[in-house]
């Protein structure tokens, strides 16, 4: 007998005083917590975002070349990753070099990158988080994870959900996804909370007023 | 389960000496109340906490109840998106299964992310048997790698490290396994953990093999989730060529729409954050991102003989946030250690012995290493009777009785050391059905009160040792009751 058999079998035994058919689950939760109106979410965004030691910055989309380009400036970058699908235009102000990823660039190549600037998928305001799902403007998971550096650009209001719930009805699983809340950060020493482990140490996180566009949905 | 633990001590004798450490209590003191006040902040801050609660519990509970039918479907799944499953029955068979597919890909080192199941089944020893030698990345588990310890608490396996204590073991134990710890490293956080990310930052850029576990399994996507904190977890799940990721049986959760339970109440119970750091999904290959080789090791390993339990299959639903250990009296003051297995505190008090069987001396103590105050009860996230366990497996190793052992029926015998107990139980129950026999005694008893000794001989030795035995009256309640008409008559 294989262990697939040998198991499956064990659990049907363990299994045969219950019965077959039950009661549906139970969703009493909510979907979402409060009653917000869009700014209001797009605020608490980035407080929550801020709380756990994201720096945030908004701006209009016009000023979203300039705002990148001074981020940058300041961070001292010399380098900064791009993935493939970014708008070109959101770099246009910098004086930063530009590197693609590529396919076969090696994690030590990545290691000497300072900084990355990507899109994303989705915002979820009530836990100041920012989902990637690897979307052409968002790229390989490796290129958010091994610069120091972060910068990831959020279309407000378009973009950010209120709750946990809403954004995984966004969300497509086959896509490998990360879901990012601060930079790294440990509490394994003493169960007190400290950034900065492996993940970038730090997190830059833009808010850019997309105009009032035809595929508001939130 | 692992070998490593075998030959412990009862848990009385480990606690007993764990108690006497100062450092160790001042230590767990110190965290667990830190995370206390946090986690309940965190839990405060959503409204539906009671109804999320249940949701989970009742997701959970379902998922146990068709178990076979969302395990056949979770492989199905896995399959569909260019993974490859195995099914291992217990530990050594899972270690041979692992050890055999790094061994395939020709490495002799392999990263990985924090793991339960990997701890439970001692893959780390299996592996260095053959030759293999494996990076713990995640913080604690490095600090216990390199301080060759055991873990002492579910989620902060060093959590019975202190900040100094943690600066010494970086400072003399990392030039043996790579990169030596920074000139005047100091004790604050933040330099032990950018110490940690120098140490294991050329171990992540050069590994090919990667090993996790997982927090949920999604049956009808096939999709893997694990949570954390510093971002070794993403670095293990990514960067390597081949993944490994061994999981227990009862880590699935029927569908995508489920995780919104489980993603709002494990971070808010286990660090007391709104959401941890990072959270990684991954759902079979994806074409030039991440590993290109995927391998789910489905581990049963006594989780079904756990599932023929009617009341202690409650166990299974665990998610592993660890906010029972972080509230227990008995856990805060005896500390991860004295239980004798990767599960530490009131979830592993009922966990190992369901496990493992009862067989072991520490394992028939489990049951027992907890004063059923039931504050474990009430944080738990799904909603785990604890305490409810507790007795039963109570029961189970005083008066043995049917259980499932690998899959076999087998009648437990009980214990050797309750033998005592049960003869007084079984006098107690013979004397109160027979009143005549009870009235005797009663006045036996009371006649001879002034010659009660204060404490009891022989086996009762110990028993009597922490407490005081009950003065008898000098009349029978009975004959009170009788000689008054129920104290009409004027007491005495």
């Amino acid at each position: 007998m294989s262990s697939r058999e040998r198991i499956l079998g064990r659990v049907r035994r363990a299994l045969a005083d219950t019965p077959g058919d039950d009661t549906p689950i139970e969703r009493a939760y909510l979907r979402e917590h409060g009653d917000r109106g869009v700014e209001e979410t797009v605020e608490l965004l980035a407080e929550n975002l801020a709380d756990y030691r994201a720096i945030v910055h908004r701006c209009t989309s016009a000023d979203l070349p300039a705002t990148l380009a001074g981020m940058l400036a300041a961070r001292g970058a010399k380098t900064v990753l791009v993935p493939p699908g970014l708008d070109p235009a959101w770099l246009a102000d910098a004086d930063t070099e530009q590197v693609q990823d590529l396919a076969e660039s090696t994690p030590h190549e990545l290691d000497r990158i300072d900084s990355v600037v990507t899109a994303c998928a989705v915002a979820v305001a009530e836990t100041g988080t920012i989902v990637l799902d690897g979307g052409p403007d968002q790229g390989r998971r490796r290129i958010t994870l091994v610069p120091d550096h972060h910068v990831c650009v959020v279309r407000v209001p378009n973009q950010v959900v209120s709750s946990v719930p809403q954004a995984l009805e966004r969300l497509d699983p086959v896509r490998p996804l990360t879901w990012i809340s601060g930079p790294s950060a440990t509490s394994d020493i003493e169960l007190d909370r400290v950034e900065g482990v492996h993940g970038p140490r730090t997190l830059e996180v833009v808010l850019v007023d997309s105009q009032a566009s035809e595929d508001v949905n939130s | 389960m692992s070998g490593t633990y075998l030959g412990m001590p009862a848990f009385p004798e480990a606690a007993h000496e764990a108690v006497g450490n100062k450092t160790l209590r001042g230590n767990l003191r110190h965290a667990t109340h830190t995370i206390r006040a946090k986690r309940a902040n965190a839990v405060a801050e959503v409204s539906d906490w009671a109804e999320l609660r249940e949701a989970g519990k009742q997701i959970k509970d379902h998922t146990l109840r068709h178990l076979d039918r969302y395990l056949v479907q979770l492989e199905e799944s896995v399959i569909a998106a260019g993974g490859t499953v195995h099914w291992a029955a217990d530990a050594d068979e899972a270690n041979a299964i692992v050890t055999h597919l790094v061994k395939m890909t020709g490495e002799s080192e392999v990263v990985k992310v924090k793991s339960m199941a990997t701890q439970e089944i001692g893959l780390n020893e299996a592996l260095e048997a053959e030759g293999i030698r494996a990076y713990e990345t995640d913080l604690a588990e490095l600090i216990v790698q390199l301080g060759k310890d055991r873990p002492s608490h579910i989620l902060v396996p060093a959590i019975h490290r202190n900040r100094g204590e943690i600066r010494d073991i970086f400072e003399r134990e990392m030039s043996e396994w790579g990169r030596p710890a920074p000139e005047g490293l100091t004790d604050t956080p933040a330099e032990l953990a950018e110490a940690a990310r120098l140490h294991l930052r050329e171990k992540f850029l050069r590994a090919k093999v990667g090993i996790s576990g997982a927090n949920f399994m999604v049956a009808d996507t096939g999709t893997l989730v694990v949570v954390e904190s510093e971002g070794n977890g993403r670095m293990c799940l990514t960067l390597p060529e081949t993944l490994i990721s061994v999981v227990g049986i009862e880590k699935i959760v029927p569908t995508w729409q489920d995780l919104e339970v489980f993603l709002q109440t494990l971070p808010r119970s286990s660090t007391a954050e709104r959401m941890n750091p990072y959270t990684s999904t991954w759902t079979g290959t994806t074409d030039e991102d991440g590993p290109q080789n995927f391998h789910l090791v489905l581990l049963d390993n006594g989780r079904s003989d756990t599932l023929a339990d009617e009341v202690g299959r409650q166990a299974l639903r665990c998610i592993r946030c660890s906010a029972c250990l972080n509230v227990c009296p008995v856990y805060e003051r005896a500390g991860g250690h004295a239980y004798g297995s990767v599960y530490p505190g009131p979830i592993g008090a009922i966990l190992s012995p369901q496990l493992r069987g009862t067989a072991s001396e520490i394992d028939a103590s489990l049951p027992y290493a907890s004063s059923l105050c039931g504050a474990c009860y009430e944080v738990c996230p799904v909603a785990i009777d604890i305490p409810e366990v507790l007795v039963h497996l109570r029961e189970r190793v005083v008066q043995g009785g049917p259980v499932v052992r690998e899959g076999n029926k087998v009648v437990l015998k009980p214990a050797k050391g309750h033998a005592a107990e049960r003869a007084a139980m079984r006098a107690a129950r013979w004397a109160f059905s027979h009143p005549g026999v009870l009235r005797t005694g009663q006045r036996a008893a009371s006649r001879t009160r002034r010659v009660h000794p204060r404490t009891l001989p022989g086996p009762g030795k110990a028993w009597s040792g922490t407490r005081d035995l009950p003065a008898v009256p000098a009349e029978p309640f009975r004959d009170w009751w009788q000689r008054t008409g129920g104290g009409k008559e004027g007491t005495k």
